[in-house]
């Protein structure tokens, strides 16, 4: 709980940064308006009133939290103006990229501590892997999963955010599955215990710590290609699609409470994985 | 046919050659060779598929048309590379980078600020921020600035939260000794503590390096001028010039690539005393 009080300070302290931003970069609206009109207006009236403008340059917080409130609670949780509706779609395929990268990372990783050749030519290019920006690769992903005969828009976005939540899963489970100590090996090897059970009994036990540790970074790199894979596919459901609407109609309302909503669902998953990864460290009998 | 079956028998071999090399070669180039075949395996295994089951180019273009494209229009290439690289995220990672180091040191004098700062930079660098381009975009106009101004955020966080926790890294038997030799706040924080940080914040810049050419050109879908990566893409993606996207995805791997390679170079040249680098 020593955490909280300096936590809700920085908090604070962002926030009173974020309301000044939003008086000093909408101030400049007010006072043409006030040109306009061939007044005057004191630096007192500008500031109550930029924080009500309807297409504001930097919306204040309480403007920003009162239209996510209208889109969450405001709509039908079915229409395409609720933000639940857009999250949810964005959230089908951030658990099925989060899946695909899951049996991907392990299945990469089992495989490249199994065989030494593909630790060698995989690891490297999984790497690099990494380095290419995503974003160039996702138009081609949806080409060509269109010209594959998928009509689905999830399934692309899915790959795409497979691609970036493999990595974290692959390298945590290959330090996973390497982590049991030559002496506890050997002592199976005594046992008379062939490869296979070696590896369920003991490298595939030890790895799970680094498994749930890994899951965190994955889920939220998920999130980031679903939202990411949404850019440039011209879709129209999901957080991304909402703020790219946004965007080409210029409401910068819009495109606020979609990046609001979509880090509330990025803190909601990682709390989430936070929780199962601390269940699953203390059945493993890991100590903090 | 032919070409599908001579795809698949050279894949055979070369799986053969590197499962034989890794026995045997112990030397540097030996250890680059297997990657390396690998690679070249994929791209003959792709243009042996493509040719043998007439795949059209509008959907998947053999390597080898890439590879001539590439050719063909490297002033086009240079061009966008230069606006979305050099311009959009170099820029962009350096003043990031710069501002979060600043910052953190400010924050660091105080235990405070830092307790409190660590839980939710570590929270805010594992939101998308990508998000924030088209608000960026509608700030600062449609050229590389806005770009520049993208990387910046996306940097910001997971350079701060490094740099913070680097600071703390020398040890207490460190700090006292340099204040029993009178070093004053910023010789400590110069000859010890800076340092002894840069394992963590070459972790954190290696993470922005990655994150960086994706804000730039994220940021180039929600408008630009007539040239860079992202704009490129979204424009030959409309007209089916996919040859030229995927030179464009050729030149994006290496950039990012080199980009992620410097920046290793230079951790190993800066943090030769770590243990990871012996």
């Amino acid at each position: 709980m020593s955490k909280a009080l300096p936590v809700l300070t920085v908090i604070g302290l962002m926030l009173c940064l974020w309301y000044a931003g939003s008086v000093l970069m909408n101030a400049q609206w007010e006072r043409d308006q006030a040109a306009r009109a061939g007044t005057t207006i004191s630096f007192a009236e500008i500031v109550p009133k930029t924080m009500m403008q309807d297409r504001p340059v930097l919306p204040a917080p309480h403007q920003v939290a009162a239209e996510v409130w209208k889109g969450v609670v405001g709509q039908a949780v079915t229409s395409k103006r609720s933000l639940v509706y857009h999250g949810f779609v964005t959230l089908q395929a951030t658990l099925l990229g989060f899946a695909l990268g899951i049996v991907l990372g392990v299945g990469l990783a089992m495989a490249i501590v199994q065989s030494r050749a593909m630790d060698m030519s995989v690891m490297p290019w999984a790497i690099i892997s990494q380095a290419v920006p995503i974003v160039a690769l996702a138009p081609m992903i949806v080409v060509l999963s269109n010209a594959a005969g998928i009509e689905a828009r999830i399934i692309p976005k899915g790959i795409i955010s497979a691609y970036l939540s493999f990595f974290p899963v692959l390298v945590g489970m290959v330090k996973g599955l390497r982590s049991p100590e030559a002496a506890q090996l050997d002592l199976l090897q005594t046992y008379g215990a062939s490869g296979g059970q070696a590896f369920w009994k003991l490298r595939l036990p030890a790895s799970m710590p680094y498994f749930f540790a890994s899951l965190k970074v994955a889920i939220a790199a998920a999130l980031v290609g679903a939202i990411v894979g949404e850019l440039p596919t011209g879709a129209i459901e999901g957080l991304g699609a909402r703020m790219l609407i946004g965007s080409q109609f210029g409401e910068p309302m819009i495109m606020w409470a979609g990046l609001i909503a979509s880090a509330v669902l990025a803190g909601a998953l990682i709390l989430i994985v936070g929780v199962v990864q601390r269940l699953a460290d203390r059945r493993m009998g890991v100590r903090e | 046919m032919i070409w599908v079956i001579g795809a698949l028998v050279f894949w055979a071999v070369a799986w053969a050659v590197n499962v034989r090399l890794v026995g045997r070669v112990k030397s540097r180039a030996g250890r680059l060779a297997v990657p390396a075949l690998f690679g070249v395996t994929v791209l003959v295994v792709w243009e042996g598929l493509v040719r043998g089951l007439e795949v059209s180019p509008v959907i998947l273009p053999p390597p080898s048309m890439i590879g001539a494209k590439i050719a063909g229009s490297l002033p086009i290439l240079l061009e966008d590379a230069v606006q979305t690289v050099l311009k959009g995220a170099l820029t962009g990672f350096i003043f990031g980078a710069l501002a979060a180091l600043m910052v953190a040191v400010v924050i660091d004098r105080s235990s405070f600020l830092t307790r409190g700062l660590l839980p939710v930079g570590n929270f805010v660098a594992a939101l998308p921020i990508v998000g924030i381009a088209p608000i960026l975009v509608m700030w600062f106009g449609f050229d590389w600035q806005s770009k520049a101004a993208t990387v910046v955020v996306m940097v910001f966080f997971p350079v701060l939260v490094n740099t913070v926790a680097g600071l703390s890294a020398s040890d207490r038997m460190q700090r006292d000794l340099m204040a029993t030799w009178g070093g004053s706040y910023w010789q400590t924080l110069f000859k010890l503590r800076l340092p002894s940080a840069m394992p963590f914040i070459f972790n954190g810049l290696k993470i922005a390096s990655t994150l960086a050419l994706i804000g730039a050109i994220v940021a180039e879908f929600f408008g630009s001028p007539t040239r860079g990566m992202g704009f490129r893409i979204s424009t030959e993606v409309g007209r089916l010039g996919l040859d030229m996207v995927w030179a464009e995805i050729a030149v994006a791997a290496l950039a990012g690539s080199a980009f992620y390679g410097l920046v290793t170079w230079v951790e190993r040249r800066v943090t030769f005393w770590h243990p990871s680098q012996r």
